[in-house]
């Protein structure tokens, strides 16, 4: 890996900032099984950076330790230029780091608009007890935030369904969903589990231009976890790759591709 | 032919030869019924917020009216009691989350079910020893309720409602209210329903599970101590007011344990019929005394047809 102090820019002529969050040497252990082995690697303001490696490979483990769902054993998080302190998910969703899960998450019985709306809790401040009689700065943030939201839904093209309760709708929309409310958040890193899995060609395609839509119009981090090796190598400007549990390549899509070690893992050689 | 007519004819013919009394037995049955709506309201907040059947909203009804009266009588002015009671109830949900939820979270919902029947028995214990076993009366005229009746001449007959109903219709449609209003309109209401929705897409837009669940409780605990003055001020307050919170199964299986309108028109529902029927069919044909079972008789039938209840959310299990 170069030494990328200063940020640098991308072939497409995108300028990527400092280090937002690093993971040192982390270490996450099931018990004897050893889900994460000593695995190092920066996620750079304003980049769009992969995860990718074969089943089991560790990958929705390493988000889920970003997102605060698990606790490594060994390592540290930094976040923003500090040591991240072992966290709950909710506050580290209350730091600015969103996310999308592998096995959509969202609030079925509520809708779109609704689902949408809960990603803006955490910019909502008005006390409990205003929020009780709808008074004053309850109602102020309400508008405010409706507006963001209004401003997402248009993004995302889910004008048409914003009244919809979400669990009528599609697999592929409901991706969708979530992502607006990832994105509800205005969050400084976002992280993706499989954004694409289980989507056909199209929507794939239309789920691709919305992460690199979102990336070039808000500027957000986008770190992802993605199977279809053609969609992350296209989408990413740099990529981690890991196989049981080991960081086995990282750098450009180009870098990775002519790897030894991630054409083993890919091709399925034998591990000695 | 004798029976048909008492079923299907007389019935009718007395309701509309004397409307006044029947406007009557609906006043009396929407009185209870707004009270039966308010718990079952408590039983959905907190089902929807956690997964959770809350077995111990009965006593919680118990234990708020005691504590209420156990402090005027140590001699805790009304309102200051109310207060007081009010924080007691606040305290009450943070042990509960504390000491109960936050060990059991991610278990199975039966075994949190249990948990909640472990509730119940402590309460009882816990309000006898405080403040003994017998029956108590409701502070009623000092919180300032009006004990009287408004005597109405609808048709020319006679309508009684005494203004401790009414305050308690009032009281309860204002819970009601809001408790919709919050739900539905504010950042804490959206994480409630969101909380019971999904918990991990919840922890991931911020929200956290504690507060919400100390928040569920504590408000499950307000309405405990409304039902329990309105409730107490009518039957006194014992032990035995724990029975009116049963009532509020039959209106959850109404209703449907998730949606809200369900508990409201459910509880309505539940208290005028069993009224009617006590006074126009239980008691001519069956020797009264109907309103302790038919509840859960007609609950029954409605679950053979609509297991999720007349507006449960509809169920789909992949299997």
């Amino acid at each position: 890996m170069d030494a990328l102090t200063e940020g640098y820019v991308t072939e497409d002529g995108r300028r990527i900032g400092g280090v937002l969050m690093e993971m040192k040497n982390i270490t996450l252990r099931f018990g004897g099984v050893v889900a994460i082995k000593d695995i190092s690697f920066d996620i750079r303001e304003g980049e769009i950076r992969a995860i990718i490696g074969p089943n089991g490979a560790g990958k929705s483990s390493m988000l889920n330790v970003i997102s605060g769902f698990y606790h490594p054993q060994e390592g540290e998080v930094w976040y923003k230029g500090g040591v991240r302190p072992s966290m709950k998910p909710f506050e580290v969703a209350r730091q600015g780091v969103g996310r999308t899960f592998q096995n959509i998450a969202l609030f079925e019985g509520m809708t779109v608009l609704d689902n949408v709306m809960t990603g803006r809790l955490t910019h909502m401040k008005a006390s409990i007890w205003e929020q009780a009689i709808w008074w004053g700065k309850a109602e102020r943030e309400e508008v405010h935030n409706r507006e963001q939201v209004e401003k997402i839904i248009d993004f995302l093209e889910i004008q048409s369904i914003r009244k919809t309760p979400v669990g009528r709708l599609p697999y592929g929309l409901k991706k969708r969903v979530e992502l607006a409310r990832a994105l509800a958040a205005e969050p400084s890193l976002l992280l993706l589990d499989e954004p694409m899995a289980g989507m056909n060609v199209e929507e794939k395609e239309d789920m691709s231009r919305f992460i690199l839509d979102v990336n070039d119009e808000f500027g957000t981090t986008i770190a992802l976890i993605e199977h279809d090796m053609g969609v992350v190598m296209d989408l990413s400007d740099r990529v981690v790759v890991m196989d049981y549990g080991k960081k086995i390549g990282d750098g450009t899509p180009d870098e990775v591709r002519s790897n030894q070690d991630v054409i083993d893992a890919y091709l399925g050689v034998a591990h000695d | 032919m004798e029976l048909l007519n008492k079923i299907f004819v007389a019935p009718f013919a007395d309701m509309i030869a004397a409307p006044d009394f029947l406007m009557q037995v609906l006043w009396e049955g929407l009185v209870s019924g707004v009270l039966y709506s308010l718990i079952a309201l408590g039983f959905v907040l907190i089902f929807r917020s956690s997964r959770i059947f809350n077995f111990a909203q009965g006593i919680m009804v118990v234990f708020a009216a005691l504590t209420l009266v156990g402090l005027h009588e140590m001699g805790v002015p009304a309102w200051i009691s109310v207060a007081l009671t009010l924080g007691v109830m606040f305290l009450l949900a943070v042990t509960i989350e504390r000491v109960v939820l936050r060990p059991l979270v991610g278990q199975p919902d039966i075994i949190l079910f249990m948990a909640t029947i472990g509730i119940t028995l402590f309460l009882i214990g816990f309000g006898e020893i405080i403040f003994g076993g017998e029956n108590k009366v409701m502070i009623t005229s000092e919180l300032g309720i009006p004990t009287g009746d408004i005597v109405l001449e609808p048709f020319g007959g006679l309508l009684i409602l005494q203004h401790i109903d009414i305050t308690a219709v009032l009281v309860a449609a204002t819970l009601v209210v809001s408790l919709l209003l919050f739900l539905n309109k504010t950042r804490m209401g959206r994480a409630i329903r969101a909380l019971g929705d999904d918990h991990q897409a919840a922890l991931s837009v911020g929200i956290s599970l504690q507060t919400i669940w100390v928040l569920v409780w504590f408000i499950a605990g307000i309405i405990a101590l409304v039902t329990g003055i309105a409730w107490g001020s009518r039957a006194g307050v014992s032990f035995a007011l724990e029975v009116i919170a049963y009532k509020a199964l039959p209106v959850l299986m109404l209703g449907g344990l998730e949606s809200i309108t369900g508990a409201i028109i459910g509880g309505l529902m539940i208290g005028m019929l069993e009224k009617l029927f006590e006074i126009y069919w239980g008691a001519p044909l069956l020797g009264g005394n109907t309103e302790s079972w038919f509840a859960y008789v007609l609950a029954l039938v409605v679950l053979l047809f609509r297991p999720q209840g007349l507006f449960g959310e509809k169920i789909i299990e992949r299997v």
